[in-house]
Parts: C-alpha cells; structure tokens; sequence
C-alpha cells in the first residue's frame, strides 16, 4: 500500500495540485465512510453482525463489482461500456442455448466468457475501427444485443443447468466464504496489478489524460482501447456465469440495469468520468459501500426508492465535492 | 486506512459479543410482493395487517424491490433471511430465478408459500392462487342468477374466441347450468376479443338478437365495461342486468347507474390475509403442506392443496352497492 502511494507522488494522475491531493486522500476518505456505514448498520440492526449476514451481503454487489473493474480501466483512458448489462444477457441466453445440445459445465462457462469477448471485440471495433464515440456505439449495442437475447428466447426461459453450474453462483470456498466473493477479490488484486504496477496501466492514465499526446509519443491507442473493450466484455461475461449460476436459470430481461450500478461504483470509487484519474482500491471500496448501503438498509426493510435517492445524493455528493473543494482553495489562495 | 484496520478489529470483537443474544419475539412473516407503490399490493398489505392483528403474536413486513425484477426479490429474500423471519410470503417476478434464493430460505428453516403469482414447485412448500376455474364458473352464472328470482335468458360475452382462460370458465359455467341454475338459459356466447369497440358492437348485436335478453354475462373486464355502456345508451337500465368479472375502480359508475347489480373478481385484501394466516399456521407447526391437505385461512374458509401443494383461495369476491365505494379506491 505505501509503495502505491510513494508512486502516485512521484507521478501524479493530475497536475493541478489542490485536486490531487483530494484525490490521493480519496481512498482514505472512502474507508472511512465504509466503516461508518459498517457501525451504523451494526447499531441499526440486531441482525447484521452476523457472518451469515455479511456473506449474504457481499452477493448484492460482486457481479456488478466484476464488472466494474475493467469498466473503471476503460473510464480511467477516456471511453465507457453501456452494454454490459446487454452483453451479460445474451451470453447468458447463448449459454442456455448451448446448454440444450448437452454441452457440460466447463464447456458452458467457455460459452459464456467467449461471448462476452465478442460482444466486447465487436464494440471496440466500433469504436476504434470506425472512430466512433463509445457512448453512441454501446447505447447501440445495448439495445442490440439484449434485442437478440429476447430473439432467441423470447418470453420462455432456460433452466436445469448441469450439475455442478450452480456452484459459481451458490457455492461457498471455505465456511461463510463464498465462491463469487474469492474471484472478486481475485480479480480486483488482478486489476490492481494491472492498473498500478505495469506499463499498460501508466499508459491507460497518459491516454485518458490526452489521447493525441499519446498516440504521438508512440503508445498504440486505438490497440489499447481495444484490448479494454475485450477485457470488459470478458468480465461481462464472467459475471453472466456468476448471476446464471445464482439465479439458476436465464430470462432474457436478466440483470436489467447493471450497467448503470457498476458505473456509479467505478464514479463512487474516485475514477474520474473525463478518464485519466482513478485507483482499483477504490472501485473496490465503492463497491463494499454500495453493498453495505443497499443490504443495511434492507435490514431495516427502508424501501428501495429510499436507497435508490441515497445512493444518488451520494454519486452527486462524489462529483461535486472535488470541485467544490478546488473552489475553496481558490478562494483561500485569493 | 489504519482506522478502518482498528474498526474492523472492534468490529469483529463486538460481531462475537453480539451472537450470543437470542430471544424469543413476534413471528415475522415477510409479504414480498413484485414492486411497491401497486394498489392491488397495498391492499394485499392491508388483508395482511388484518391477518396480524387478529393472530395477535403476528408482525407483517410488507416489501418488495423498486422495479418489478427477479434480481431485486433475490436482493430482498437474502434480507428477509438475515432478518430471520419465520416465513416469507412471495408474489414473483420470475418463477424460476427466485428458486434458488429461497431454496436457501427452506435450508435455513423458513417457510416459504407462494400467492398470486407463484412459484416453480422447488422453490416453496405451497401456492395460493386467488381462485379457481370451476369456482369463477359458478360465480359468473350465480351474480346473474341472484337477480332473477323467475330465471330468464342470459347471454355470455367473452374475450377472443381462444382465449383459454375464458374458454374454460365458460366450460365450468355450463357445466355447473343444469343442476343448480335450471330456470337460467344461455342463449348465445360472442366473443368481443377484448376490443372495446368489437365488444359494443356484439353486445349491441346481442340486444337486437335477443329481446327477452335479462343479463349479460362478460367474465372479462374489457367487455364487461363495454356491455353496460351499451346497455346505458339503449335505456335498458332495469331491463337488462350487465355482471362479470370488473376492476372496481373501472366499473363503479355502472353499480351506480343501476345498469350492473353487482360483479366480481379476485379480492387482494383476502389475498394477504390468507397467505398472513397460512405462513402463520405452518411456521408454528399448526398446518403441514402436503398434497390432499385441508387447510384454514381464518375467516375466508378453508382451502384443499391438490398434487402440487396448489390451491385455490375462494370464487370471485362480489362487489355491489355497498362495498363498490371502498374498492374502486383500491384497484
């Protein structure tokens, strides 16, 4: 952790001086709050100090943490994915559909993660081949690739998945450990790693700060933003087995509005939505929050329309403070 | 970060001190329904609440998710589990998704029933549906029948000629004819295909067909309002009784007007009352869901679960004169 912190000294993700040093202290601040969520939700509930409870807890986000990872990668170099939610959807169906001609469960999860590459290959293509905005491309692909699921399966459903499937989504690794939460955090030491400590991840920061000066110093833009929309289709569709597995079964209108959650925690988490800012640690902090906000209040029984404005003020509190705070330092320095 | 490092330490300290404390409260039952802010639900909560009070040792969480989804009843069911209700009373979105998630509600030793729409069979102990065929058969030639003590022709005006629904009901109504309506004759059944224009032309149709006409039977909300409207603008009221199956909200001002007695349809607030009564009554080992068992659902009567632990609630609820007032607010 101190190693990270040395580095972003020595290359910081803005120049402008006050703001950055916001955002360093952006994770810390996070962590508070995500323990004070923790006590709250302690005091408010006799039943949340519970280790059941709290594994219970953590299936409320995983899925869409997963695909916040590689979501905040493509946020952090200038670009953004609203088709995850649709890419999960049809590689759901398509893994249903597949399941028909006998295919096991190893073959299946191949299914599922192949078609996410293509769905995520597809919409880098888009983008990068053609040149066209990211936004534009992925609020058509959403529509089109949710459009085939509801072609190929229309108002029926798949269900009795092989044996076995139902572990990704059910299962547990140790105790009240479950199986999603350890690839969660798997992938997010992954992500880190990436994101942090190579060179891919330096570039993605210099990207999204300024793609022409990047290109002109050489670093392969459009191939990166490739491999990016690649990696969130992967992801997407590693969280179609996750969520398949949980529910047991596939509908074509499953997972309706994911995208939208797993880009508030990628905001929440301090990645910048202009790109070229933003840590892993904390996507994943947002994410803990997120759960511990969304299952707290569910304890209490507080209606989801609640949540739902909570949670909003909080995306609002998260993109105003920054500048606020720029603001007040202006005004002090005059 | 250290901070979160020592409020964990706490935390986990405190998780330990807290497990111990066990107590013996009001039994939960969690009525999760497909979305909040739906009238038909609300008043489902209010049969519920009534449910509550007359059980007396009873606490009702009424809840569902804000959009109509599978994912965010799962979100629910996993809360309704940490906050160990006794027994979780589910309207689904999807009968298949929430399988899974209430699978783990029965591991962990709570009843789970289904009602109004229900549950593959894996996934609860027991469905209650608001009513069945040959009941809403029987309650679409009665409404017609308590009015005409001397008995009369009447005639049917459905929905699509293939609407099974439909179909099957009039079936059941036929059967049910000769033995306990012997003095009411069918004379004609049209199909209106749930047009409301289609729907006034038949039953216009039906008047010039059949000048003795004493009712029309429209067991389909669409042609029943189409039917009194018809009824109306002929100047019939008193001579021609229009009855069926209505929203109470969509009919109350042809109760009013007198070209309808009354009509029928399922009834939400006995609705949640009996899934309150049946979710009590198994949690505290008073009922057993098995095929062939008999049932109580308090002051609504019994029910009987058939093979697949499904069973039907009561005929169509009637709303007349007295109570079209308080319902037309509910739905």
């Amino acid at each position: 952790m101190s190693s990270e912190t040395i580095q972003h000294r020595h290359l910081p993700d803005r120049l402008d001086k006050p703001l950055s040093a916001a955002l360093r202290s952006w994770e810390t601040l996070l962590a508070v709050v995500a323990v004070a969520i923790f006590i709250f939700n302690s005091f408010a509930s006799p039943h949340f100090l519970n280790a059941w409870t709290l594994s219970d807890m953590t299936f409320n986000f995983t899925e869409k943490a997963i695909i916040a990872l590689p979501m905040a990668l493509l946020i952090i170099a200038g670009e953004i994915d609203l088709s995850v939610a649709a890419i999960l959807a049809l590689s759901s169906t398509l893994m249903g559909f597949a399941m028909q001609f006998g295919l096991g469960t190893p073959a299946l999860v191949c299914v599922g993660i192949i078609v996410g590459l293509i769905c995520g290959a597809f919409n880098g293509a888009l983008v990068t081949g053609l040149g066209l905005p990211s936004i534009v491309v992925t609020i058509g692909t959403m529509s089109l690739f949710r459009g085939l699921a509801f072609i190929i399966l229309g108002d029926q459903v798949y269900k009795n998945y092989p044996d076995g499937f139902e572990y990704f989504g059910q299962g547990y690794v140790a105790w009240v450990i479950s199986f999603e939460l350890v690839l969660f955090l798997a992938f997010a030491a992954l992500f880190g790693f990436l994101l942090h400590f190579t060179t891919f991840g330096r570039r993605l920061y210099f990207i999204g700060r300024n793609p022409v000066s990047a290109q002109f110093s050489g670093v392969n833009v459009k191939r990166m933003k490739f491999i990016l929309f690649c990696l969130t289709g992967v992801m997407s569709g590693v969280a179609s087995v996750l969520l398949t597995s949980r529910l047991g079964s596939t509908r074509p209108s499953i997972a309706q509005g994911f995208e939208l959650e797993a880009i508030t925690m990628v905001v929440l988490g301090g990645v910048a939505i202009t790109g070229g800012a933003g840590s892993i640690l904390g996507v994943v902090l947002a994410a803990l929050i997120m759960g511990l906000v969304t299952f707290g209040f569910g304890l209490l029984n507080v209606p989801g329309i609640v949540m739902s404005i909570f949670v909003g003020m909080l995306l609002i509190a998260v993109i105003a403070l920054p500048i606020l705070w720029k603001r007040f330092v202006w005004v002090l320095k005059k | 970060m250290k901070l979160s490092i020592k409020a964990l330490a706490i935390a986990s300290v405190a998780f330990g001190l807290m497990a111990t404390g066990a107590q013996a409260e009001n039994l939960k039952v969690g009525l999760l329904v497909k979305s909040l802010g739906n009238g038909f639900f609300d008043a489902a909560h209010k049969g519920a609440d009534n449910a509550a009070k007359e059980l007396g040792d009873t606490e009702v969480i009424y809840t569902g998710p804000t959009k109509a989804t599978a994912e965010g009843q799962i979100e629910i069911i996993n809360s309704l589990i940490d906050q160990k209700v006794g027994c979780i009373a589910i309207s689904a979105n999807d009968p298949d998704a929430v399988v899974p998630a209430l699978k783990k509600a029965m591991d962990r030793g709570i009843k789970v029933i289904s009602w109004d729409s229900g549950v593959n069979e894996k996934g609860r102990l027991l469905h209650l549906n608001p009513s069945d065929t040959g009941l809403i058969g029987e309650t679409i030639i009665k409404l017609a029948a308590d009015y005409l003590p001397d008995g009369g022709e009447v005639a049917i005006l459905s929905a699509a000629s293939t609407a099974a629904n439909q179909n099957s009901w009039i079936d059941a109504a036929k059967k049910v004819l000769p033995e306990k309506f012997p003095k009411i004759k069918l004379v004609d059944v049209v199909y209106g295909d749930d047009d409301s224009a289609k729907s006034t032309d038949v039953a216009k149709g039906l008047l010039k067909a059949h000048p003795n006409l004493k009712a029309i039977i429209a067991p389909t909300t669409v042609g029943v309002v189409a039917a009194a409207q018809v009824v109306t603008d002929a100047g019939l009221i008193g001579k021609v009784n229009v009855t069926g199956l209505a929203l109470p909200s969509e009919f109350k001002k042809f109760i009013d007007n007198g070209a309808s007695q009354a009509v029928a349809l399922w009834n939400p607030i006995d609705l949640g009352y009996s899934a309150t009564q049946l979710c009590h009554d198994l949690t505290v080992g008073k009922a057993e869901a098995k095929p062939g068992a008999e049932l109580s659902i308090g002051k609504v009567g019994k029910i009987k679960l058939d093979d697949h632990n499904t069973a039907a609630m009561a005929p169509p609820f009637q709303f007349d004169k007295k109570n079209i007032e308080e319902f037309s607010k509910i739905y």
